[in-house]
């Protein structure tokens, strides 16, 4: 018989102190577990879909609003900027690329975005089917839309009003789907992308009352806010000054926001990192007892094997080998019960049209998660092994 | 010559042997010689010296003073390390409380006897101790599903799984009715004599030395008892008388 599997028999020899361990043990490092993915699936998200954004510039306002509503998507604007505004920095020497955003309008809670071609370029997004627009009135769906929503390519649709699903239809100008963007794991999965012109058709003809209205209407032409790209990293020193300061837009970096979002977050995945590991410690003391009690039930049983010839490593060992066990056991019961955790939430922001968090990833992180297993295991394990170490068979002959 | 030629396999001997407590008081143990084979009771009332004995043979305790020879091994010379090894080899020890593993059924319970000694696991020398001692039927069942007389045998089958040249048994018959009693000290006795083992008995029951005279086994009989050495001192002095068949 091997050591392993009789210490996996003395083990479930007391199923009751064995089960409440190993949930303890479970929970705790199920909580780690989770806390390690979210706050790691979280900035990966962000910064996934920062990716190549140097500066937002949009209606003043609270710069976080701006960069989650026109980065993120998941917030409403600051407002609308003059189109000649937003032209005139795309024209500024140390502008690299501009990417207009024209938002307003929504399919089902499925934001449309007025842009350029430039936009789904920045995230790499590739066709699933058909094309980019080529006209107004053209949209591209996200995969993620094409499947809640069924829209596919040929298949024409009316936006309503506002940003989340409801609100007044633009039922006398329909767009038309040229194509489906393959999953990118992106922001873009949940948006309708369109050209700019397309926002301003909808609007306009919904407007005008006359001709001569519809062309004061184009002369007044808005756009939500800008996305831009530097020509040199020098101009994040002196363009947001010269933004906020020279024109009635203002202009935030996402980088920095995000960084002041995170610490917020920071604040509260380190409350239930510390509630994680108070668990954790109780997981480790009930481990203690329970073997300490084990090794004071079992010290004949334990006398005996020395008396049979166990050399007295090989009784320390049987116990170490226990509390081994139920890390192992917790360990993989907690990992799968973190990750099950974090799918529902997973599930639940995507339902939420929120924040889009890959599901059943193993970052690096999480080999925190077995080591963790393995300390508690050793530091819970160690007296009692220490004992069992020590235990003298000539009790044995004086237990009467 | 004669001396020399003792000095074999599963022989016991000790002179002038010793041991003291930490807390104080001394036993002094009468010099005996057991050849292999051999059976030696050790009789006397509780707290005489008994289980002290028998700590001693087995290399558990160090004595204080005098020389005590284990089957051709002086326990004085065997390292603390070695002596786990010689132990198994050796010993093969009955406890008064059978301490038989609840978690595990009565053929793992010998399974364990060579986990222990690092051995691999043979079922066929397993089963074969079940059957010598004719509980092969139970291997399935748990301790706690065994009378107290099989449980008895699955013990002292463990006992001589490893084949020992000295079997100590530490009282085998305590609480045991006088059927029982009789039952127990025969196996004991047969299983021994199969072995060509020398078997130990520390007793206070004088049933056991009751049987062995009746059935006219040659044994060696050492009564252990306390008596003062010096006068006001808490040094006891081991007061042994050797009696048997002389034939041991």
């Amino acid at each position: 018989m091997k050591t392993i599997l009789l210490s996996w028999r003395y083990l479930w020899s007391r199923p009751l102190a064995a089960g409440l361990n190993l949930l303890l043990l479970t929970l705790g490092l199920a909580s780690i577990t989770f806390v390690l993915l979210v706050s790691q699936q979280i900035t990966h998200a962000f910064e996934r879909d920062l990716a190549g954004i140097d500066v937002v510039v949009g209606a003043k306002g609270s710069p976080m609003q701006l960069i989650l509503s026109g980065v993120f998507h998941i917030d409403a604007p600051t407002g609308n900027v003059p189109l000649a505004a937003v032209k005139e920095l795309a024209a500024n020497p140390q502008v690299a690329k501009l990417i207009p955003i024209s938002l307003g309008d929504n399919f089902r809670g499925f934001r449309i975005v007025g842009t350029s071609f430039d936009y789904p370029k920045l995230y790499g997004a590739t066709l699933a089917d058909g094309a980019l627009w080529t006209q107004p009135m053209q949209a591209v769906v996200g995969s993620q839309v094409a499947l809640k929503t069924g829209l596919k390519t040929g298949d024409s649709f009316a936006g309503f009003h506002g940003l989340g699903a409801g609100g007044e239809s633009h039922g006398q100008v329909m767009y038309r789907v040229s194509g489906v963007l393959a999953a990118s794991a992106s922001v873009l999965d949940r948006l309708i992308l369109t050209s700019t012109e397309s926002v301003w058709v909808v609007h306009e003809k919904d407007a005008a009352l006359d001709a001569e209205d519809l062309k004061i209407l184009e002369q007044e032409r808005e756009l939500t806010l800008a996305l831009i790209q530097y020509k040199s990293p020098l101009a994040a020193v002196t363009f947001p000054r010269f933004v906020n300061t020279t024109t009635e837009m203002q202009a935030a970096a996402p980088a920095l926001e995000i960084t002041r979002l995170l610490s917020m977050i920071g604040v509260g995945t380190d409350v239930l990192k510390a509630l994680a590991g108070v668990l954790l410690l109780t997981a480790g003391l009930s481990v203690f007892i329970a073997l300490l009690s084990a090794v004071r039930e079992r010290r004949a049983d334990l006398a005996l094997l020395r008396m049979l010839g166990a050399p007295p490593r090989k009784i320390a060992g049987l116990l170490l080998c226990e509390a081994l066990w139920l890390a192992l056991l917790a360990c993989a019961l907690g990992l799968l019960a973190g990750q099950g955790v974090m799918a529902v939430v997973a599930w639940a922001l995507q339902a939420e049209k929120s924040v889009a968090i890959g599901v059943f990833v193993w970052p690096a992180e999480l080999l925190v998660v077995p080591v963790l297993a393995l300390g508690v295991a050793l530091a819970a394990s160690a007296l009692p092994a220490w004992e069992a170490y020590r235990v003298s068979v000539f009790e044995l002959l004086k237990s009467r | 010559m004669c001396r020399l030629r003792n000095w074999g396999r599963g022989l016991i001997s000790c002179h002038q042997l010793t041991y003291r407590y930490a807390s104080g008081p001394e036993l002094a143990f009468a010099d005996l010689e057991v050849k292999q084979g051999a059976i030696l009771l050790l009789t006397g009332v509780s707290g005489s010296g008994k289980s002290t004995w028998l700590a001693l043979a087995a290399g558990l305790l160090p004595a204080s003073n005098g020389r005590m020879t284990v089957a051709g091994q002086a326990l004085d010379q065997l390292s603390k390390i070695n002596s786990d090894a010689w132990r198994a080899r050796t010993i093969g020890f009955l406890p008064q409380k059978l301490h038989l593993s609840a978690a595990l059924n009565v053929h793992e319970n010998l399974e364990l006897a060579q986990w222990a000694t690092g051995q691999t696991t043979d079922h066929r020398r397993i089963a074969e101790a079940l059957t010598a001692l004719g509980v092969q039927d139970l291997s399935k069942r748990k301790p706690s599903q065994l009378s107290g007389g099989q449980a008895q045998r699955v013990a002292l089958a463990r006992a001589v799984l490893l084949q020992p040249t000295v079997i100590l048994a530490d009282e085998p018959t305590a609480s045991l009715d006088d059927e029982a009693c009789h039952a127990a000290v025969s196996l004991l006795s047969g299983t021994a004599q199969r072995l060509n083992a020398t078997l130990v008995i520390a007793t206070h029951d004088s049933r056991v030395k009751r049987y062995f005279d009746a059935t006219f086994k040659p044994f060696v009989s050492v009564k252990l008892a306390f008596s003062p050495i010096n006068t006001g001192s808490e040094s006891y002095k081991n007061n042994s008388d050797t009696a048997g068949n002389p034939s041991a």
